[in-house]
């Protein structure tokens, strides 16, 4: 895993570098659009200040994905149905797809490249990797995002518990029962909240 | 999506179509359903503020559904919005969508989302397809010859069974309060039109009496999977029961009609009544009274009349059914 992990990530970021170069159009806008909806923004993401021109209808999926070379967090349906795109904004979950990126300026973007220390994982990848929380993997940055979230807001009671707080998260390969053990693995080595 | 302005409130000239947490403005931008030039940006009008007082409670317009869901003196004074707001969406979108966005979310009628199709609420005068088309979510309450669609959202029925009112800024300033029995329109001829409110009007708080019926209010949602789905059809009730007699009743039906649904004739009749189950399967026939199916959607009747009588008995003898994980 730690081996595939970085070489996977360098080819991503080679190939999303390109895309970010100023003078190349993105291809989600095909047609130019009206001077006076193009905007400079800085977001900051992962702790770090990134400034871009962007078009006014980026949503914070296509800033993170098509700006940047954060392409961790997964475009499944773009309409807020199943939480691939899930990212923290100033700690809580949201779907970056229904999210404008032009209104993230001020706030503190999380992404799943964030969580990981170095080549230390955050303890609820670890527990996805142990508990083979995963198949294709498509929506397992989404699961993750709100598995982390969901251990910090404290609803972690049952496994159905769980399962309700996670529900805003589809997982199409069915990997439902290994997410949920991950999840409780986490939670039962998190000192409850104070 | 339309290219658009994206400016602050406050701004002068700035437009009518408002942001707060955007979950359902992008998706109709997204789908061409429609394309506002200017976006007049919630996010900086000081629009929050959750107070409770032995009176009332005071939602400001800008909170989100998890934090208006998880306050302390909601879950005491008027449960049901709580369970409402925990039975809507998912976790992601609660952080995200707001009070006044949620009192205006538009239908979730596929032919109205889809630009590929005729829609008399999206395009007047177009036709409704889902009259003789697929129509299993559909109305069987207030609705039209030009239109069947349902106002989808969870929170405002609740609201209505409480007696709500709905706090609007007009434009020029000036503040009114409106109850939200009388905020939404019934489609007529004009499904286009689903509010009263007026260009550039911005709700600013939902104002709920406190009484003993909301301190036992209960919401029932019924659907087609067990979390993160609209809903075919729910109940909100408040009700006041002393000595096992009625006192105050106040019902609400949600996913039926174009509006969240008042059912003042089963609130009438329960007044007085012993609070038994022969009383709560009659206000649940009431409930339904005029009801009529456009065809897939007949089941909707039965659903709704049980969805009331069960969040009656729940509502006397709460059992741990309605409990929100
Ligand atoms: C996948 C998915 C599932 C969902 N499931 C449910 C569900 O089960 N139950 C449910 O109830 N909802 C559900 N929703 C809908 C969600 O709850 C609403 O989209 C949300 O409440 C809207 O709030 P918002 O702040 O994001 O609104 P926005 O999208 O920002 O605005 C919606 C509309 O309200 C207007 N507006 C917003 N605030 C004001 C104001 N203060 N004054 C005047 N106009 C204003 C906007 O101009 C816009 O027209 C779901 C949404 C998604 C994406
Ligand atoms: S039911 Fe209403 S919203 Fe749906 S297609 Fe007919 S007119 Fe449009
Ligand atoms: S891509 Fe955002 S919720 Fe599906
Ligand atoms: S692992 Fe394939 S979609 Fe979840």
């Amino acid at each position: 895993m730690t081996d595939l992990n970085p070489t996977r990530r360098t080819v991503l970021c080679a190939v999303a570098g390109m895309s970010v170069l100023p003078d190349v159009p993105q291809n989600a806008l095909a047609q130019t659009p009206p001077s006076h909806t193009a905007l400079s923004v800085t977001l900051r993401i992962n702790g770090a200040d990134i400034a871009r021109p962007i078009e006014v209808r980026t949503t914070l999926l296509e800033f993170l994905r098509e700006q940047t070379a954060l392409t961790g967090t997964k475009k499944g349906c773009d309409q807020g149905s199943c939480g691939a795109c899930t990212v923290h904004i100033d700690g809580h979950r949201v779907v970056s797809c229904l999210t404008l990126a032009a209104r993230c300026q001020g706030h503190e973007v999380t992404t799943i490249e964030g969580l990981a220390q170095g080549d230390v994982l955050h303890p609820m990848q670890a527990a996805f990797v142990a508990h083979d929380g995963m198949q294709c993997g498509y929506c397992t940055p989404g699961q993750v995002m709100s598995a982390v979230a969901l251990v910090k807001e404290g609803h972690t009671g049952t496994d159905d518990e769980i399962r309700e707080w996670m529900s805003g998260n589809l997982c199409r390969c069915g990997a439902y029962p290994n997410i949920v053990a991950a999840i409780r693995d986490v939670a039962d080595h998190t000192p409850a909240r104070g | 999506m339309h290219a658009f302005q994206l400016i602050a409130a406050g701004t002068p000239g700035a437009g009518t179509t408002f942001i707060a947490g955007g979950t359902d403005l992008l998706q109709l931008m997204k789908n061409n359903v429609i394309a506002p030039d200017q976006v007049v940006d919630l996010a900086g009008a000081h629009l929050r503020g959750i107070t409770a007082t032995s009176i009332e409670l005071r939602l400001g317009a800008l909170e989100t559904m998890a934090d208006v869901a998880a306050h302390p003196e909601v879950r005491r004074g008027w449960p049901a919005i709580s369970q409402a707001l925990l039975l809507s969406a998912s976790p992601q979108i609660r952080n995200m969508g707001t009070m006044g966005g949620n009192l205006l979310q538009r239908t979730r009628c596929v032919y109205f989302r889809d630009t590929a199709f005729a829609c008399n609420k999206r395009h007047p005068g177009s036709g409704c397809p889902a009259i003789a088309g697929e129509n299993r979510e559909h109305a069987i309450l207030g609705a039209s010859d030009s239109c069947i669609a349902t106002h989808p959202s969870d929170f405002p029925v609740a609201l209505m069974a409480m007696g709500a009112g709905v706090a609007i800024t007009a434009a020029g300033g000036g503040t009114r309060v409106v109850p939200l029995a009388d905020f939404y329109r019934l489609p007529g001829d004009t499904p286009e039109i689903e509010t009263i409110l007026q260009p550039g009007d911005v709700i600013t708080q939902i104002v709920v009496p406190a009484s003993e019926a909301a301190k036992r209010s209960v919401y029932m949602k019924v659907r087609d999977r067990s979390s993160f789905a609209y809903a075919l059809a729910s109940a909100a009730v408040a009700i006041e029961i002393r000595d096992n007699r009625i006192l105050h009743a106040g019902i609400a039906l949600g996913g039926v009609a174009p509006m969240p649904w008042r059912a003042a004739k089963a609130e009438q009749a329960l007044i007085g009544a012993t609070a038994d189950a022969a009383a709560f399967e009659h206000a649940g026939r009431l409930a339904t009274e005029g009801a009529r199916a456009a065809g897939m959607n007949a089941y909707k009747i039965a659903l709704a009349q049980r969805a009331v009588t069960r969040a009656l008995m729940e509502a006397a003898h709460p059992t741990a059914e309605t409990g929100v994980l």
